[in-house]
């Protein structure tokens, strides 16, 4: 076990350098001079000047390379051109509602789809089993914008249940901080509710049609329990692998959701960094979503080995 | 139980039985082509959705101005119409350009072992980084333009289709045919154009529109961020981003075309199911 | 419907089906897998059901503890009474409570019947936890000690064990174990050593034999192998297209088959001879011409009349009553005096 986790983590060596090189390359492969590019059209030279030279963009492309990711490797994520904070510390501060918002949209989308999926399947072509899919072939179509603008206007401007737009710390109470996270929260899990429960459904239906279903039944299990006990564990591994590829799908939908419903994470951090052009707070956000990406998808794999008893490492 | 013998169909009924049997390409087709119509004769349905109009600003939907007005005083329904033109060559534009390249390399990948390792290292690494900010990252380095948008999309969606075509390659290489095809020293091209390509065909056809469905969110997304297709470009992701400020008071700007959005993407999902159900029931249960 | 007289009910039957009916309504029409099926099962006893694969074996068995979805489109009709009790009119959760504590099924497939991610032990504690309230620590321990009884080395470490960490035989021990946990009066098994090993089939056999003596259960053994109804079973019924065309004694039965069927299905089974050829009786080994015919019209006559050589053109016309012949022994079938007198 502890060999497998230590091979894994190795192989994500290769993956992160990749992404290293990518994000390095972006900044000189693209047409023209990149200081320029960073600085903007209406710079002076003497300012496309100061951020060839804060960037090391003067020195030669490999060593340009070495540099970076030996500062990649010692934590160092580079420095903000405009704040001049390194991006480690604006990522700190911005962290908080990012993981907030990430945190209840998977609690929600999870307690929520997996009891559609599991009854859809269990009512297969019945309509239960038409409303959850037709609401999941929603889920995949409606822009989380669209939907989270929708549930301000309903639940913020007509009924004044919650506030508008903003987030409130935890440090001010975690009710506070439900209550502003409860819209964005509903707005993203949609999509993520969609798939889980599509995968929530496939995968059962094919456990429920396995001969150690019959068996329960045999048995005089009553169907709760062969539906939860019996069939939910063994549809476990394809649900689970769902919800870490629909991380990417959170990952993409926390920079949306944080500008529709104006919540200080690090979504924001990312369009404001694009709006000025903040090169290198782009780059560093990509470093760690990828590898928080990466070490998800690790951690999936491992817990293969708690719904499986035949997955050994 | 299983068994079901299916009885001879004449020939008369048999595209009506088609439809009944595939009623969700039915649907998602016949809007899609309401929505291709749109595009097509925008000019005459709709006004000029650029012209700013200073007295009519904000004006709620009425039969003057059916979705409304934004703060400049642009006809919101002109601007819609003419966004169906650019979402739909988004959509196509990037599944076509994914799906091409992604079936080269793949194949090529699936076919040489040695290229494969590289390759696939590349795009575990292209996987790893989040579509959109993937995305992001290529518009706001080059100057903005519909094509650069088409480029930045389509590339984080390449490994996906490179992955399909690849295990659709390896599983049919280790066929018996393909087998005796290079036992009996057909060359490598003749192998891949006659036996291998034909089978990633109907994996591919669903995939794409997949991809298409998907290009066209993510063009929106990155619009509505202020990232995406230029601003004077009327894409529905822009008119929905400008809308943004006068939420509040105009919530039109933004429910009109996130609705359009919403009604295109569903048809081609609609379109992408059933074509999934109905050409290979085994990516069905893989999906 | 052709009237089949009521097999006289023992005092001693444990199970008793009437007139079974189980039909699955597809889009081409009623695919008819049992239609009018009646037997008894005395206490005690071991009763086979023999037949082709496809004649309505295991849809009876599965009918009889109303086991098959409502979902799939399938009608049933006839009575089933375990000692008295109606089992088709009872609500759900009374089937419930009489599924695997009074009758329990075991099926042909020991490697796909248990659950691969719950341990033996908790599998076989479930039964006893449902159906006798057991705390979970005494459930286990029963468990245990169901292992022991179904002789599975060092039973107490095995309990612990997943599915996939057993052999073929080792599951279907596990299965019967299940099965017994509850002390059931019926226990059906469905082909329970067809996916077995040849050297496994027979002990599993004996085993059940032997704790059907010590628990007094009933069995119902379906099996397509003659083989097997010879070497275990009291009484036989044999099945052929969803209905029973011969029940006897299976002594008398083999001694003296009075269907056609029957006779085709006995001069099939491969006998060793001294030179160890495998040949039947007669040297030679034979099978039964034809096809099983479609269960999706309704059959008018007798079923086995194409494939019969004894058919006259009455049997295309009449369905043959299922009439005693001799103590305890019916057949449906028009030609009986000329089948029994013809050589085999």
């Amino acid at each position: 076990m502890t060999a497998y986790i230590v091979r894994r983590l190795l192989a994500t060596i290769p993956v992160m350098v990749v992404v290293a090189l990518f994000v390095f390359l972006l900044l000189h492969l693209t047409p023209g001079d990149p200081a320029a590019v960073i600085a903007g059209d209406d710079a002076s030279p003497a300012d496309i000047e100061a951020i060839r030279r804060k960037l090391g963009l003067d020195l030669a492309i490999w060593q340009q390379f070495v540099i970076y990711v030996g500062n990649l490797l010692r934590g160092d994520l580079g420095t903000s051109i405009f704040s001049n904070l390194p991006v480690l510390t604006l990522v700190k501060q911005r962290l908080e509602p990012s993981l907030v918002l990430a945190v209840s949209t998977l609690v929600l989308a999870i307690a929520l789809a997996i009891p559609m999926g599991v009854l859809a399947a269990w009512k297969a072509r019945s309509w239960i089993d038409r409303v959850v899919m037709g609401f999941s072939v929603l889920g995949f179509a409606v822009p989380v914008f669209l939907i989270g603008y929708l549930l301000i206007y309903v639940f913020a401007i007509e009924l004044r249940w919650l506030p508008v737009q903003g987030y409130r710390p935890l440090a001010q109470g975690i009710e506070q901080t439900a209550r502003s996270i409860l819209l964005p929260a509903i707005a993203l899990s949609m999509v993520y509710m969609a798939l889980i429960a599509r995968m929530t459904r496939a995968s059962m239906l094919e456990v429920l049609s396995e001969d150690y279903i019959r068996t329960a039944h045999s048995k005089g299990v009553a169907t709760i329990v062969v539906l939860l006990r019996h069939a939910l564990k063994n549809a476990a591994v394809p649900i689970v692998t769902v919800i870490g590829i629909g991380l990417t799908l959170l990952i993409s939908g926390v920079v949306i959701t944080e500008t529709v419903f104006n919540i200080p994470g690090l979504g924001r951090l990312t369009v404001d960094a694009i709006l000025k052009r903040d090169y290198p707070i782009i780059q560093g956000l990509i470093i760690l979503f990828a590898g928080a990406k990466v070490l998800v998808n690790l951690m999936i794999d491992i817990s293969y080995v708690f719904f499986d008893p035949r997955i050994r490492y | 139980m299983a068994a079901v013998i299916t009885a001879a169909v004449p020939a008369a009924s048999s595209s009506l039985d088609w439809i009944r049997r595939n009623p969700t390409i039915v649907i998602g087709s016949t809007i899609l082509g309401l929505f291709v119509a749109i595009a097509l004769i925008a000019p005459w349905i709709a006004g000029d959705p650029l012209s700013f109009d200073p007295l009519n600003r904000l004006k709620r939907p009425s039969k003057e101005f059916w979705f409304g007005t934004d703060q400049f005083g642009r006809d919101v329904f002109s601007r819609v119409v003419y966004g169906t033109r650019i979402s739909l060559i988004v959509g196509v534009s990037v599944a076509v350009i994914a799906t091409v390249t992604g079936l080269l390399v793949g194949v090529l990948c699936g076919y040489y072992r040695r290229l494969d390792d590289i390759v696939m290292r590349v795009m575990d690494g292209l996987m790893a980084i989040p579509a959109i900010l993937l995305a992001i990252a290529l518009i706001t380095l080059m100057k903005a333009s519909l094509l650069i948008v088409v480029i930045a999309i389509s590339i984080p969606e390449i490994p996906r289709v490179v992955r399909l075509v690849r295990s659709v390659v390896l599983s049919v290489r280790g066929l018996p045919y393909i087998e005796a095809a290079v036992a009996s020293g057909a060359r490598s091209r003749i192998i891949m154009t006659r036996h291998i390509l034909p089978s990633t065909v109907a994996p591919l056809v669903v995939q794409s529109t997949y991809v298409c469905a998907s290009a066209i969110l993510i063009e929106a997304g990155l619009s509505f961020l202020g990232a995406g297709t230029p601003p004077e470009i009327p894409s529905w992701g822009n008119v929905i981003s400008l809308g943004r400020a006068f939420f509040q008071i105009s919530p039109w700007i933004i429910f009109f075309p996130g609705l359009m959005l919403a009604i295109a993407v569903l048809a081609i999902n609609l379109v992408g199911d059933g074509l999934r159900d109905s050409l290979d029931p085994r990516i069905a249960r893989r999906m | 419907m052709a009237s089949e007289p009521e097999v006289a009910v023992t005092a001693n039957a444990v199970l008793s089906v009437r007139d079974l009916r189980t039909h699955f309504l597809t889009r081409d029409g009623a695919v008819r897998a049992v239609d009018g099926v009646s037997f008894d099962v005395k206490r005690g006893e071991t009763l086979c059901i023999v037949g082709e694969s496809g004649c309505g074996k295991s849809v009876s068995a599965l009918s009889i503890m109303r086991l098959i979805p409502e979902n799939v489109g399938r009608s049933m009709a006839g009575s089933v009474r375990l000692e008295g009790t109606e089992l088709t009119t009872l609500s759900e959760r009374q089937m419930r409570a009489i599924r695997g504590n009074r009758i329990s099924m075991i099926f042909q497939e020991p490697m796909t019947s248990l659950n691969p991610v719950l341990t033996v032990g908790a599998q076989i504690a479930e039964s006893l936890r449902i159906h006798q309230r057991l705390p979970q620590r005494a459930a286990w321990e029963r468990a245990v000690e169901m292992l022991a009884m179904v002789r599975i080395a060092d039973p107490a470490r095995r309990a612990a064990d997943y599915p996939h960490q057993l052999s073929g035989g080792m599951r279907q021990r596990v299965m019967i174990a299940i099965a017994l946990a509850c002390n059931p009066q019926v226990l059906i098994a469905d082909e329970p050593t067809t996916a077995l090993d040849v050297t496994i089939q027979a002990q599993i056999l004996n085993l059940m034999l032997e704790l059907k003596q010590r628990l007094s259960t009933a069995i119902v053994l379906i099996t397509h192998d003659l083989g097997v109804v010879a070497e275990t079973a009291q009484r036989a019924i044999v099945m052929y297209a969803g209905r029973k065309v011969e029940e006897a004694p299976v002594a008398e039965l083999f001694r003296n088959p009075l269907h056609p069927y029957t006779r085709g299905l006995i001069n099939s089974i491969p006998r060793r001879t001294a030179a160890g050829r495998r040949t039947n009786i007669r040297g030679r080994l034979q099978e039964i011409s034809g096809i099983v015919p479609s269960l999706r019209e309704e059959i008018v006559g007798c079923a086995f009349a194409p494939r019969c050589s004894f058919a006259v053109e009455r049997c295309s016309r009449e369905r043959p009553a299922l009439d005693p012949h001799a103590p305890e022994h019916l057949a449906a079938c028009w030609e009986v005096a000329r089948v029994a007198a013809a050589v085999r």
